[in-house]
């Protein structure tokens, strides 16, 4: 007896609910998506939506705002995920080999903790973490150095906000794979006189590369999106400094009502996602599917 | 909690480990060990005052701990506007879409677990590449669309969006689960005449209890957090989740009631980190779910 007992028609029949919901509630508005950005269409409820071409793309092109906030995302990406969360994830995963089973659990558990809370919470805890008056400065004034860190340093206060509510996917990604590196390798490389840092370097690193490629894609295009943390801590500001693309976006289409003009962006935002989601697809053996 | 592919069958392997990475002698010991007490400070230290300030009556923003604590902000937001009914919406939102998302995964599953073909590959491909797509930027013409046709406000159709959102990702994971089922155990019920469905649902689903709550739970835990698309598919105070109008009362109230504000983030907070530990204290850390991040 084959396998294909199935009827083809019964095999496409399955997957109906499935296409019937992506086709008109995820498909739909990203065709509708490609064309509203190029009318002018907007919130305020104006009757008539026009065409106008690559209007919206060519303001979006001299728009200095726009281009900050590209900016502001690249720094956030790279810097709260790719340095921030990829590397303190694997320093916790190595830290942690071998560590007893109740210090495992303790470290393990509190920075998974900040992963299972959910992101607007995520942001009241910095948002009184880093206040004028909140528990950073309270232990930083001891050392003088206590400052309005949502004002001052905004980014930088975002993107620490990241990393505390990311790194636990990247430290359980990196204790997987590091599940898998064999003991043996190690005792080898210790025998002929590795040091620690060397068998890091040649033996662990190497065996676990595709673990970080896949791991750096993934995060990436968590991030890229990243918007209720940063609205509940700063709501892009003071000013724009911290107003990254996805809150520009927001801003643009809800508070100025440009819905067209945010469609564009969003399709931008959409595009550069498509590309690190294709390098990703990419990066997954054909055969493992 | 956010959404990432990863294959969820293969549960993480535990291997005995010598302690390679760091001698477990001497001074490069006591470093691991501040090191490792660091990063749980530095994790913990975002959490204290939310924690500390549930608790003293009249807490504001600044961390000034008076020693004097008591239930009152509990009691004080424990009501149907402030909590109960956020919370029942946040419920009903979060398992709608679970529910739908489940109903419709588990036949798109089966064909892919089942057959190798080509149509069923490029569309395995297609589910990964809209896997990573930014939800977040597909909001705007979702909005447009929604407002075009009067969904607005409307919360079966904001839990159909949401649905169709965490369907890649769904079908990913159950097509995964599928596949640890042996299809030797179906041939069986082939042979005595049994059509898919029937193997699919007297055979595969019951071996899958396991599977199909992790996804259930996955979705309803990532919805449960999700702020955006109710923020901006719900305009009507009375149907919005516990995510958006936790919200409203911290820019409303947040900077006079952190208290209350810190005991309401808690009461929403509970269910799904206890929803997470249960699950993951069955299958594994992380629900088992990072066992193998393909690559």
């Amino acid at each position: 007896m084959s396998i294909a007992t199935a009827p083809r028609a019964a095999r496409i029949g399955a997957f109906v609910p499935a296409l019937l919901l992506l086709g008109v509630f995820f498909a739909g508005p990203l065709i509708w998506s490609v064309y509203s950005a190029f009318t002018d269409v907007a919130l305020t409820g104006s009757a008539t939506v026009d065409f106008v071409g690559f209007d919206n793309f060519t303001t979006l092109w001299h728009d200095a705002q726009f281009w900050n906030s590209l900016w502001l995302t690249l720094i956030f990406v790279v810097g709260s995920a790719v340095i921030g969360q990829n590397t303190l994830g694997l320093l916790i995963a190595l830290l942690m080999r071998g560590r007893a089973k109740l210090t495992r659990a303790v470290v393990s558990g509190l920075v998974i903790a900040a992963w299972t809370v959910p992101e607007t919470v995520a942001g009241f805890c910095w948002y009184s973490y880093l206040h004028r008056d909140g528990t950073l400065n309270g232990i930083l004034g001891w050392f003088g150095l206590s400052q309005n860190w949502l004002y001052t340093t905004p980014m930088l206060a975002v993107i620490l906000a990241n990393v505390w509510r990311g790194t636990a996917f990247s430290m359980l990604v990196y204790q997987a794979a590091l599940n898998d590196v064999p003991p043996e390798l190690h005792e080898a490389a210790a025998v002929d006189g590795a040091s620690a840092w060397q068998r890091l370097r040649g033996v662990t690193l190497p065996l676990i590369r595709r673990s970080i490629v896949t791991n750096l894609m993934l995060i990436t295009l968590q991030t890229l999106a990243a918007f209720g943390l940063i609205y509940v801590m700063t709501k892009g500001g003071p000013g724009n400094k911290s107003s990254t693309t996805p809150i520009y976006m927001y801003q643009e289409s809800f508070q100025f009502y440009k819905l067209g003009y945010g469609t564009a962006m969003a399709l931008v935002l959409l595009l550069i996602g498509a590309i690190f989601s294709l390098i990703y697809v990419r990066l997954i053996k054909v055969d493992d599917l | 909690m956010s959404q990432t592919l990863v294959k969820p069958a293969a549960l993480p392997k535990t291997r005995p480990t010598a302690d390679l990475t760091a001698p477990g002698r001497g001074p490069s010991r006591y470093a691991v060990w501040i090191a490792l007490l660091i990063v749980a400070i530095a994790f913990l230290l975002p959490f204290v005052w939310l924690i500390v300030a549930s608790i003293q009556p009249g807490a504001a923003l600044s961390a000034h701990i008076a020693w004097k604590f008591s239930a009152r902000n509990f009691a004080d937001v424990l009501n149907v506007d402030t909590i109960f009914r956020p919370m029942l919406n946040s419920f009903v939102i979060s398992a709608g879409t679970a529910l739908l998302t489940v109903a419709a995964a588990v036949p798109a599953a089966y064909p892919l677990s089942r057959y190798r073909t080509r149509f069923g590959r490029i569309l395995l491909y297609t589910i990964l590449f809209s896997t990573g797509l930014p939800i977040t930027a597909v909001m705007v013409p979702v909005y447009t669309m929604y407002s075009q046709f009067g969904l607005t406000d409307s919360v079966p159709a904001l839990i159909l969006f949401m649905a169709a959102s965490s369907l890649p990702f769904a079908i990913w994971m159950m097509k995964n689960f599928m596949d640890g089922v042996p299809v030797s155990l179906e041939e069986a019920a082939w042979t005595d005449g049994a059509g898919w469905l029937q193997s699919l649902r007297h055979i595969i689903l019951p071996l899958m209890v396991p599977g199909l709550t992790v996804v259930f739970v996955f979705t309803f835990v990532l919805q449960w957090g999700n702020f955006f698309v109710p923020f901006i598919l719900l305009q009507d105070p009375a149907s919005q989740p516990a995510s958006v109008t936790i919200y409203t009362f911290f820019s409303t109230y947040g900077q006079v009631a952190y208290g209350q504000l810190a005991a309401f983030a808690i009461l929403y907070t509970a269910p799904v980190v206890l929803l997470y530990s249960a699950l993951s204290r069955v299958f594994g850390g992380a629900f088992g779910l990072t066992g193998a991040v393909k690559g």
